[in-house]
């Protein structure tokens, strides 16, 4: 289970940090949203993984979960979720303002790419 | 229990939430408000720092939950004498503020006190989510009061600062569950007894996370090469905020100093010093880089984010030499250069808004109104930043340049301090010249706004506080020296949070790595 988890986990970081490092506001979002879910297992694997173990005193029980990380997942699930509300409805407010979804903030001045292409 | 601790924190959370409900009554009760409330911190930082001077660090448990367990606020010298820095920071910030500027953009005074709330927090947390937490409280309030005015190019700069502090956030977490899943624990000063007790395979996970916290806090503080954030978003802010933000890079330095006394300091065993090679040399680059782009700046503002960047160079250089005389140099430093960069940002709006259409742009323009006092206010505040004698940089530069006498990095220490405080000297001079000397028209084209004496008050109230910091050099350096010996043995830190005997604490799991 650790295996696929950390291969997981990599596979949606390096997605996460690819769209973060585009130049549209949106997959940047997207990217940042990836990375923060990333990160919320990565949490929870650092509490150990159990599966079907109890996380309070149960009698009878062979052996715990970790309640903190599941308490500080709860914690940085509610942020980040905040964070990424915030910063689409700045991404949209550019985009009215500017009427561009570059992070620029405008589309860049010179468009010099292979064939002519942007 | 005391409970004098949580108010720098409940002050202005609830003072913030009854403005938020109260956001339509009329703007003279929220500017009582939000001044009762900044004097109240004001009072309440004072209290700490007359508890906290006898050395022993207060504690405060959050709900009577005693630590490692529980939500622990710990108040030592260090956080007392940051507290101290951002109340008097705020209140001639608030009283800049409200002289009109606050009527423009919405939501001023409850975004101003959720921003104290997230820097007071910082200060007190004892543990390194809590820590998370408030980082992202006070972010949360900067990026909203960096956008006030919501100009185009104020949008920019925020999702800039916006988009790189969130995956900063991300990286933090990924730090604080590292350290969690090495020692079972966050609490500062449990993990500081923790940390000498990770096993050999685990550490390379401890040093990593450490190394990650570092970059983190690095990126907060604007360390190079991660400061490229920073003279947008504080160019671009309202003045206000600006200088308000002078204190905000220096949250990432508290977290610095924090982390490498506590949590990897000389009780750390092998992840002790986990810092040392790198936090010199990015610091004496940081600090030469940002002095030319002070150089090169074409706003007074864009100079005075500069000058920020360098002073947060000038910090951890003195963090990196490492021992008694260097952290309090450095402390010394901090509170100078947070009051000096707070004045150059408000002498820049007030010069800028004096030449109307022209504003803050280091370009012949045109003649500017009360040249004299805004031109002495503006001398005072560079000469200060340059470090001329008999002012407040000129003490904390040679603080540090004493300090690394007996460094190894004595030469690259003092070549960098004295090339860049004459270079500065020269940046500032050339803004001041070129804004104020060179006249191309006797009147500014566009409206022009003469500052009101309240605008002059909070100047004068910065300027004196510089002049303060030298006529009280030897008890300040004194508070400082001491908190800097109580930085340097955290075994105080450890035994005032978890009690003298704690041999019954249970590991939350066995010994061993990230199975």
């Amino acid at each position: 289970m650790e295996l696929m988890i950390a291969i997981g986990l990599g596979i949606v970081t390096a997605c996460g940090l690819y769209l973060v490092l585009r130049a549209r506001t949106f997959p940047v979002v997207l990217g940042l949203s990836l990375v923060s879910y990333a990160v919320n297992v990565f949490i929870l694997a650092a509490g150990r993984l159990a599966s079907g173990a109890p996380p309070i005193i149960t009698p009878g029980a062979a052996g715990y979960a970790d309640p903190i990380p599941q308490a500080l997942v709860l914690t940085a699930i509610v942020i980040s979720f905040g964070m990424t509300g915030f910063i689409l409805a700045l991404a949209v407010r550019i985009w009215h303002q500017t009427g561009s979804d570059h992070v620029d903030g405008g589309e860049p001045a010179t468009v010099s790419g292979p064939a002519g292409k942007p | 229990m005391n409970h004098l601790l949580a108010l720098p924190i409940v002050l202005p959370a609830f003072t913030a939430a009854l403005l938020l409900v109260l956001s339509r009554a009329p703007v003279v009760m929220a500017r009582a408000l939000s001044a009762a409330a900044t004097l109240g911190l004001f009072a309440a930082a004072l209290a700490v720092l007359a508890q906290a001077k006898s050395g022993t660090p207060l504690v405060y448990q959050v709900g009577n939950w005693p630590a490692p367990f529980g939500v622990v606020l710990v108040v030592d010298r260090l956080s007392a004498f940051m507290l101290l820095l951002t109340a008097l920071l705020a209140l001639a910030v608030l009283l800049y503020a409200v002289q009109g500027w606050d009527a423009r953009g919405q939501y001023f005074h409850p975004l101003f006190l959720f921003q104290l709330m997230g820097l007071n927090g910082a200060f007190l947390a004892g543990d390194l989510f809590n820590l998370f937490v408030f980082f992202e409280i006070l972010l949360i309030a900067s990026y909203c009061l960096a956008l006030q005015g919501l100009l185009v190019e104020r949008l920019r700069a925020t999702l800039h600062y916006a988009a790189i502090n969130i995956a900063a956030s991300s990286v933090f977490l990924i730090a604080v569950s590292l350290l969690y899943g090495v020692t079972g624990t966050l609490n500062m000063a449990h993990l500081a007894e923790r940390m000498a007790q990770v096993g050999t395979e685990d550490v390379p996970l401890a040093r990593t996370a450490g190394l990650l916290l570092l970059g983190v806090f690095s990126i907060k503080a604007a360390l190079f090469p991660l400061y490229f954030w920073l003279p947008a978003v504080y160019s671009n802010a309202p003045a206000p905020v600006a200088a308000l933000f002078s204190i905000m890079t220096k949250v990432g330095v508290y977290a610095i100093i924090r982390v490498t006394t506590l949590i990897y300091g000389v009780d750390a065993g092998v992840v002790m010093e986990l810092t040392s090679l790198w936090l010199l040399p990015l610091a004496l680059v940081t600090l030469a880089l940002a002095t030319l782009g002070a150089l090169g700046a074409g706003r007074l503002a864009t100079l005075t984010a500069y000058l920020t960047i360098a002073s947060v160079g000038m910090i951890l250089s003195a963090v990196a030499i490492g021992g008694v005389a260097a952290f309090s140099a450095g402390l010394y430093y901090l509170a100078h250069s947070t009051i000096v960069i707070a004045l150059l940002f408000l002498v820049g709006d007030l010069i800028g808004r004096s030449r109307g259409d022209m504003t803050d742009q280091i370009h012949p323009g045109p003649q500017i109104p009360r040249k004299a006092t805004l031109g002495l206010a503006f001398l005072f505040a560079g000469a200060t930043v340059a470090g001329v004698p008999p002012l407040s940089g000129f003490i904390g530069k040679v603080m540090v340049m004493q300090s690394a006498k007996d460094a190894i990095a004595i030469v690259p220490v003092w070549t960098v301090i004295v090339v860049t405080s004459v270079l500065m000297l020269v940046g500032c001079a050339r803004a001041g010249t070129i804004v104020l000397w060179h006249v191309t028209d006797p009147l500014p084209a566009g409206p022009a706004h003469a500052p009101r004496p309240g605008e002059w008050i909070a100047l004068g109230a910065l300027a004196a506080g510089s002049l303060l910091l030298v006529l009280f050099a030897a008890p300040i350096t004194r508070y400082t020296d001491e908190t800097a010996a109580q930085l340097l043995s955290p075994a105080s830190y450890v035994d005032a949070v978890l009690g003298p005997q704690r041999d019954g604490l249970v590991r939350p799991h066995t010994t061993g790595g990230l199975r």
